[in-house]
């Protein structure tokens, strides 16, 4: 192991940043988009309309990722108009045969379930006195929602969803089973290249760290604005006001 | 459905290996858990400094790659420790790797949980247990720990639910778990979407029979709390 070999697998591990970036990217902001109105239809009182969400958070919560992954990428090549709609060239269905693609439905699949049930633990935890205040306004449904329920809740879950966010950029490194070449992808293919684990590892493990580090940066700024009313005040301030 | 039987025994003994697996990690995390938390509340700056770098290292860096580190580069470890000492190198097992790499891991989570828990206990607890001339082990077994538990109890088994499908990576260093099984029935018998749902019932019995005993077992800890209710 010399720095040349180093600096050959240097385009590799770029493209596989590149590629764990954008995975987790793209499924946190697909997988929060879609988790909105699922916990709102989770929190429904009716059962028809809270019970189909509880059992796909059920699965995906009760199932590891791996198994989402292998399941979105190599399961569906076992039915037959699967592969025969692939053979016509289906726009709808080419996604499950492109790595990437698979990829990103499993896990904004896995990461949506996660943050329905955050969502709907902020919603549930509203303040009797925010809904009555809307309704004192003669606010309409939807726009108590809009106003008041939804901004209050999307602050409570700021917290817990931090967490998920980190797990998140730590669940793309999976994707090298289904043969994506992210981060851990190309370090698999540099210890099999040169039979340098500690090299291949320790490296990627260490830019894991920076991309937490900077992941945690923003979402601290993101609760320094957002849940601004929560933090410590000092005295001389308060006395002033 | 046919494949499915053919291979059901091959999936059970996958499922024993998975459980084999989770419960030994379970209980190596516990282990450090507990030390971790002790260390992060003992006061001394060097335990403490040690304890959070431990914990910070763990929640930077993916437990997968943490893995193929344990398993590939421990080999290397072990076969140089071995040739230095003039014997011959045992074989690094994906088992072994398996628990220590998964029991480390969830050791930093766990001692996150104990340390939260170990804070919620009233310190006034632990001062009357010393002024009735408790020693500290004994304090800490009859009045620490039984209230922590109590603290400690959801996010304990919810570490234990996460836990139990991180296992399923062990597949990917070659551990004949259930995803393992499922993976190789797939693709032997060309119809994956079938086996990995099996794998996925195994999963799902277990981690639902887990939130199931976590309800009754909080009931039944929680009958001398009185829990503040908004609206009844």
């Amino acid at each position: 192991m010399n720095f040349d070999d180093l600096m050959q697998l240097a385009p590799a591990y770029a493209n596989g940043l590149v590629v764990t970036v954008q995975l987790t990217v793209y499924s946190l902001a697909l997988g929060l988009a879609i988790a909105i109105p699922l916990s709102i239809l989770r929190v429904a009182p009716n059962r028809l309309l809270s019970g189909p969400v509880a059992v796909y958070t059920w699965f995906m919560r009760g199932t590891p990722l791996l198994a989402q992954l292998m399941i979105v990428y190599y399961g569906f090549g076992q039915f037959q108009w699967v592969q025969d709609a692939w053979q016509r060239g289906n726009p709808f269905l080419a996604p499950l045969r492109d790595p990437f693609s698979c990829a990103l439905i499993a896990l904004t699949a896995n990461t949506c379930a996660y943050t329905t049930e955050i969502l709907a633990g902020a919603l549930r935890a509203t303040p009797y006195g925010e809904v009555e205040a809307a309704q004192a306004y003669g606010m309409s449904r939807v726009t108590a929602w809009r106003r008041i329920l939804l901004p209050s809740a999307l602050r409570r879950f700021i917290p817990a969803y931090s967490n998920e966010i980190i797990l998140m950029l730590h669940g793309t490194s999976l994707v090298s089973a289904i043969t994506l070449i992210d981060l851990t992808g190309a370090a698999r293919d540099f210890y099999a290249n040169f039979y340098a684990p500690f090299e291949a590892f320790i490296s990627v493990g260490t830019v894991y760290f920076g991309l937490t580090a900077i992941f945690s940066f923003l979402i601290r700024l993101t609760e320094r604005r957002y849940l601004a009313h929560l933090r410590p005040q000092s005295f001389r301030k308060l006395a002033r006001g | 459905m046919q494949e499915l039987q053919a291979y059901l025994p091959a999936l059970t003994k996958g499922a024993g290996v998975t459980l084999m697996l989770a419960t030994s990690s379970v209980i190596l995390a516990l282990c450090i858990g507990m030390a971790g938390a002790m260390a992060k509340l003992s006061g001394s700056r060097s335990l403490v400094s040690l304890a959070t770098a431990y914990t910070t290292l763990i929640r930077g860096v993916p437990e997968f790659v943490m893995m193929l580190l344990v398993f590939y580069g421990g080999q290397i470890v072990v076969n140089r420790l071995a040739s230095a000492m003039g014997f011959r190198a045992p074989d690094i097992d994906a088992f072994v790797t398996a628990v220590f790499t998964i029991g480390f891991i969830f050791g930093a989570y766990y001692t996150e949980t104990f340390r939260g828990a170990i804070l919620g206990v009233p310190r006034g607890q632990m001062e009357a247990a010393r002024a009735y001339g408790f020693s500290s082990w004994l304090a800490f077994r009859r009045i620490l720990f039984p209230q922590m538990v109590r603290l400690a109890l959801p996010a304990a088994v919810n570490n234990w639910l996460v836990l139990l499908k991180t296992t399923a990576i062990a597949s990917l260093i070659g551990l004949h778990d259930v995803m393992f099984i499922a993976d190789q029935a797939g693709r032997t018998t060309q119809a994956p979407m079938t086996f990995y749902l099996a794998a996925c019932v195994v999963y799902l019995i277990v981690t639902s029979g887990s939130t199931a005993w976590l309800a009754s077992k909080r009931a039944q800890l929680n009958r001398g709390v009185r829990e503040g209710r908004l609206h009844s």
